[in-house]
């Protein structure tokens, strides 16, 4: 039963990050090879591309825009993805061995970023149910997707204080996973439960809004310098418009 | 009954300020009947477009979707990468002014996205109940062209949307989809053929511009005792003027281009106009296609070419200026055989502002003292242009001039101008009667900011810099009790302000 287990586990996780890192590269291409013929950046918008680089900075750091849009969503939003950074940031220790300084420091905060993280999901899941405008654009998916990421937010915590796990088999789960090297994982349900969920949430993400992240870097809005009059810019295929107009001289 | 359940006073409630922001009700499908008059075939036939829906339109839609998605990197990725947070649905000023759900900036995408996903999402294609995808039915496609037609491509939702996602890029699209299947839009087809045939909008002839024209110079004349040129079609100018056509037909446009005659005449600037390059405006920008947007601005370089030129200067219009600065160089460039000294090209008020800023100008600000004025941005020059060298100038330059030649002049409230301005309700290829009701609904969130400053300050005229904003607020300004004449150029507070130099009197 538990090499079956041990076995589903393992399969499961690399068929996720194939599927992740696989699925997500080739939206990365796709991304990068389609042309942007025209500039359109939203302007007031940085001229230089450093300047364009602190804007990306800005927008993914800060959320500048959503912050200029809406407070709660903003706030709701931010607290989300910082709390998530944490998370993961404490999750490294099942990766690596020995664990960094850095990564032993910050673990009480990942704690706190689980309590956070769940807390400003049920924020934006209560906006998506109770305010109007944001039921009417919801699809099931975008309910489930919160769903998801709180039952992996829920799991993750009763781990810790409800139905603890052995986090020292755990780690040499994932180590063995790794090394190609398999060793038995703790069949503790809640557990398993929780990694379930963040294997189907690598699985949809290529596939899935939480495009969101990388397609702001492809954003012609956010990532264009406005230097239109400097620059010169033409697109491949609209080059072969070209021929034919009016010359000079 | 308690005090607090006691109904308020209505004298009190109506007396209170309207916020200009304020979020209606959702009323679904309120809008769903507005929709501009379908193109004939004669309308379609000379921009190559199919004359009626074509048999397979279905198929053919689909197959546009992916051909666009491949040609457009903002396509690609707004369709994909919305999250669906809500930032943008009451940023619009047709859904402030309609509460039609479908024209929350992130509904009207997803008429499109649902389409989209249902064929080219691996999810969409097997669960489609899932996320909301959708098959291409008649009344999907009814729907596009009503709700594609109440965009008015002003961009103030890529403002606040954290991935930047523009949904003109996606109105656009949606236009490009239909015209490609039969389906077009009357009002900017019949306007683009025009273009092509006579070489403006309003389908003036070289004649009538000439006589409109030399009426103008007449009427300067002697008005000032100064003889400021309207020279067209004069072959070795400096620069070539490039206005949109409304400055040579309507009021308060054509107060506009006096104030430009002025500005030349004053700095001793030799001008012309083109008669073959009659318009600014390039109305292939609103029906999203790259190929006629080209072709029009085509007619720039082929007259600045012709006309022997070394500089383009534009005139007050706010897509016209959009298409000028941001794409001129990529569809017409490169202009190597113009005077690289200057920006190519140049807006009128870029013109105006160097020289005041050389101190070549000098302005009798009291003439406008029976104006107290304010300034509505207009969408395609604030969110997709720019004047000047800093990002910004948009909005600064503009305002110094009129600064500069009026005593009295107030900003709106900060949320309603600069990058979050609001449309005029008639941007985006939506200047036409059949469209009127939603043209008034979506004025409103920008009548209520004029009407803020009106009761704060005083205000009775507001100057716009766009030849669309201004035939727009010209309609609808009555419309909310305010006078028709409320509207100004930019270059109609210069013209009033300016001091021109009279001739010197000829030795005898």
């Amino acid at each position: 039963m538990g090499t079956v287990l041990t076995a589903a586990y393992a399969l499961l996780f690399y068929g996720a990050t194939a599927v992740l890192v696989c699925g997500l590269a080739l939206r990365l291409w796709q991304y990068a090879r389609t042309p942007a013929p025209l500039k359109i950046p939203t302007t007031p918008a940085p001229t230089t591309r450093a300047g364009v680089a602190a804007r990306l900075l800005r927008e993914t750091v800060l959320f500048e825009s959503l912050f200029k849009a809406n407070k709660w969503i903003w706030l709701f939003g931010w607290v989300f993805h910082a709390a998530l950074l944490f998370v993961l940031l404490r999750h490294v220790r099942y990766f690596v061995q020995p664990v960094g300084e850095l990564i032993a420091a910050i673990q009480p905060l990942g704690i706190y970023g689980g309590f956070a993280m769940i807390a400003a999901l049920g924020g934006l899941w209560a906006r998506r149910i109770f305010v109007p405008r944001i039921r009417y654009i919801s699809a099931p998916s975008d309910h489930l997707m919160l769903a998801l990421l709180i039952g992996i937010g829920l799991t993750g915590l009763g781990m810790r204080y409800v139905a603890r796990t052995d986090i020292v088999a755990l780690k040499s789960f994932f180590l063995g996973l790794m090394a190609f090297d398999w060793q038995p994982i703790p069949p503790d349900p809640v557990l398993l439960v929780h990694l379930a969920l963040v294997a189907a949430l690598m699985i949809v993400f290529p596939y899935s809004k939480l495009l969101h992240g990388p397609g702001l870097f492809f954003s012609p809005t956010r990532n264009q310098a406005d230097d239109p009059r400097e620059r010169r810019h033409v697109a491949d295929w609209a080059r072969g418009l070209e021929a034919g107009r009016p010359k000079a001289g | 009954m308690t005090v607090a359940d006691a109904p308020k006073p209505t004298a009190a409630a109506s007396d209170a300020p309207l916020d200009p922001l304020e979020i209606p009700d959702l009323v679904p499908n309120c809008m769903k009947a507005s929709r501009p008059f379908v193109a004939a075939a004669e309308h379609q036939a000379p921009l190559g477009f199919p004359g009626a829906l074509v048999e397979n339109w279905q198929a053919k839609a689909i197959e546009k979707i992916g051909e666009l998605r491949d040609k457009y990197r903002s396509f690609r990725v707004y369709l994909d990468a919305c999250m669906k947070c809500g930032a943008c649905t009451d940023k619009c000023h047709y859904f402030l002014g309609t509460g039609d759900p479908k024209n929350m900036p992130v509904a009207r995408q997803d008429l499109l996205r649902q389409v989209y996903r249902r064929h080219y999402t691996l999810a969409g294609k097997h669960l489609p109940w899932l996320v909301g995808a959708r098959d291409l039915t008649e009344e999907v496609l009814e729907d596009w062209y009503g709700y594609f037609h109440q965009c008015s491509q002003c961009r103030r939702c890529s403002v606040y949307c954290p991935i930047g996602i523009d949904t003109a890029e996606i109105s656009m699209a949606g236009r490009e989809i239909m015209d490609s299947i039969g389906k077009g839009q009357k009002y900017s087809n019949e306007i683009i053929g025009k273009v092509k045939k006579i070489g403006n909008n309003l389908g003036l002839p070289p004649k009538a511009i000439r006589a409109t024209l030399d009426d103008l110079a007449e009427e300067v004349e002697e008005e000032t005792g100064v003889p400021v040129r309207f020279p067209l079609d004069e072959k070795g100018a400096e620069v070539l003027l490039v206005t949109p056509s409304a400055d040579f037909f309507a009021e308060p446009h054509i107060a506009g281009l006096i104030g430009y005659a002025k500005v030349f005449h004053q700095s001793g600037t030799s001008w012309t106009m083109s008669s073959y390059a009659s318009e600014a405006a390039n109305f292939g920008l609103f029906i999203g296609s790259y190929e006629q947007m080209r072709e029009i601005a085509l007619r720039i370089r082929q007259a600045a070419l012709d006309l022997g030129v070394k500089r383009i200067v534009f005139g007050e219009c706010g897509h016209a200026w959009r298409v000028a600065y941001s794409f001129l160089n990529t569809l017409a460039g490169p202009f190597d055989f113009l005077d690289q000294r200057f920006p190519i090209p140049q807006h009128i008020c870029e013109f105006t502002y160097d020289l005041m800023s050389q101190g070549k100008l000098t302005f009798d600000k009291s003439k406008n003292d029976h104006i107290k004025l304010t300034f509505h941005d207009s969408c395609n020059v604030a969110r997709g242009s720019r004047m000047g060298a800093e990002p910004g100038g948009q909005f600064d330059i503009p305002r110094a001039i009129l600064r500069a030649t009026c005593n009295h002049y107030y900003d709106m409230a900060p949320e309603t101008i600069r990058e979050s301005t609001l449309c005029c309700g008639g941007g985006g290829g939506l200047l036409t009667d059949d469209l009127i009701e939603l043209r008034k609904k979506g004025a409103q969130p920008r009548m209520r900011a004029l009407q803020q400053v009106a009761d704060e300050s005083g205000v009775t005229h507001m100057a716009a810099i766009c030849a669309i904003c201004k035939a727009q607020f010209t309609k609808v300004l009555p419309m909310y009790g305010f006078d028709m004449e409320g509207v100004v150029s930019v270059h109609q507070m210069v013209s009033n302000a300016i001091v021109l130099d009279k001739p010197k009197e000829q030795d005898s």
